[in-house]
């Protein structure tokens, strides 16, 4: 199978690399850019592990193909905390302990960050709606919709 | 890297697109991916070609006329969501938030919900509530087929195997019209137990079900009872023994035809609201 040359800007980097058609974009994420934070929890949608940023658009990069992504911008977790200062969505997540094993969390965040972005003051039910689509075993949730309930005022003040 | 080996091809217009699906072997269409990425993955589907319909204009767009609203294949969930005709598309936008969850919608099409017919899923039974059209392409020409013909089994539609679906045609909604949507899920987001979408306008009563039976479907004697008679609900909900109810992993025929009756008469509460 022929490989196909794919340009993106990653995390606002230009990234090129060569992908096998039946390649994912978190596989080429993971293998030829070489961010792992993106994690693959099922490869069929269903847990979200996998949430990244194409176009500005939340979207499971299990179930998009690495060459769609030829010409466009994604955004990973990597590209989440300014240096060493934590987006405030990190911080929460560690204050409220809205993590035990991490491996759902880098798709949390940015699923989470896809939703303050359009919705900066969300309700509960908002929150539990919009994280549907992710799914942890470890930590019952209920940490998780804290940390983001905080986080969200946290940044409704700072904007203010 | 999970799906078997396939050549990928990205044409830019339709015609393009459709020479592609006339092609030798096993060919198919991708477009937002949300059931076919996962069915590759697990090589339940395994095309020799995959044609990429993400970069075919033609595909897109929403176009409104004459009462009637033209919703092109490739347009996404949660573009349609956002878009001012949903005004005039109630029973879209209710059943709409009901279809998986943010990220899938920010991808799945409407073209790809109809040509894969789940028998779960909630756009298809809303087309049949509304008497949809559904637009095809090929090489061969153009035609388009009422939703009440197009579902036709399991995962099975009157499509083609070189055929694309185009557009769907949708009536928009009158000022007299009243309509109903519930469904019941294990977790919001998740294909339904069982759901039904109906609509009453002028010229009728139109009421679809899906996740009850192999594919959506009308209940038509039910239709009937409720048409001359609005408060005749227990009636209408006896009437629903004319559908095939069929079990899957969530529960048997005799489940189904339960939920079948609670949908019901939930939506048609909504309706005489
Ligand atoms: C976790 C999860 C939960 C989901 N929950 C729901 C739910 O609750 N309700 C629901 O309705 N759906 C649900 N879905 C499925 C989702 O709605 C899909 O997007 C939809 O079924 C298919 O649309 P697609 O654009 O992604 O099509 P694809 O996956 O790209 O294609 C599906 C099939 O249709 C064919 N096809 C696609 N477009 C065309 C066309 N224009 N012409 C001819 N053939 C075409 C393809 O070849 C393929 O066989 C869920 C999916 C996931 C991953
Ligand atoms: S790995 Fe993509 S949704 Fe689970
Ligand atoms: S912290 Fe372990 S899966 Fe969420």
């Amino acid at each position: 199978m022929s490989k196909v040359h794919v340009t993106t800007t990653v995390n606002g980097d230009a990234v090129e690399f060569l992908a096998d058609p039946r390649e994912t974009l978190l596989d080429c994420l993971r293998d030829h850019v070489g961010l792992t934070g993106t994690k693959e929890g099922c490869g069929t949608g269903d847990c979200g592990a996998c949430s990244v940023e194409m176009e500005g658009v939340l979207v499971c990069s299990c179930l998009v193909l690495g060459v769609e992504a030829n010409g466009k911008r994604v955004d990973t977790i990597e590209g989440m905390s300014d240096g060493h200062d934590l987006h405030p969505l990190q911080r929460k997540f560690i204050e409220h302990a809205a993590l035990q094993c991490g491996f759902c969390t880098p798709g949390f965040l940015v699923a989470a960050k896809a939703l303050l972005a359009r919705s900066p003051d969300p309700t509960e039910e908002e929150v539990r709606y919009w994280l549907a689509g992710n799914l942890c075993r470890c930590t019952g949730y209920d940490k998780i919709v804290r940390a983001v309930m905080d986080a969200a005022a946290e940044m409704r003040q700072e904007a203010a | 890297m999970k799906p078997a080996d396939f050549r990928y091809a990205r044409p830019a217009t339709l015609d393009e697109a459709l020479t592609l699906m006339a092609g030798e072997g096993e060919i198919a269409a991708l477009a937002g991916g949300q059931s076919l990425m996962p069915m590759m993955n697990f090589r339940i589907a395994q095309p020799e070609v995959l044609v990429d319909l993400n970069a075919v204009a033609d595909l897109a767009g929403v176009t409104e006329m004459d009462g009637t609203v033209r919703i092109g294949a490739m347009t996404r969930y949660s573009d349609l969501a956002r878009h001012d005709v949903l005004a005039r598309l109630p029973l879209v936008a209710r059943a709409l938030p009901h279809v998986a969850h943010p990220s899938i919608r920010n991808r799945g099409t409407l073209g790809g919900s109809l040509a894969l017919a789940d028998p779960a899923a909630e756009l298809p039974a809303v087309a049949l509530a509304l008497g949809a059209k559904v637009h095809l392409a090929s090489t061969h020409g153009t035609r388009s087929v009422a939703a009440d013909d197009f579902f036709q089994g399991l995962y099975e539609t009157d499509r083609a195997e070189d055929e694309l679906v185009t557009a769907i045609d949708l009536p928009a909604a009158t000022a007299q019209e009243t309509y109903g949507f519930h469904e019941v899920a294990r977790r919001h987001g998740d294909y339904a137990m069982a759901g039904v979408a109906l609509t009453r306008r002028d010229d009728g009563l139109r009421i679809a079900f899906f996740s009850v039976s192999d594919r959506p479907v009308r209940a038509k004697a039910a239709e009937t009872v409720l048409r001359d008679d609005p408060t005749k609900l227990d009636l209408a909900i006896e009437a629903l023994d004319e559908i095939d109810f069929t079990g899957d992993l969530n529960g048997g025929p005799d489940m189904k035809r339960h939920l079948a009756g609670v949908v019901l008469r939930r939506a048609w509460a909504e309706v005489l609201a």
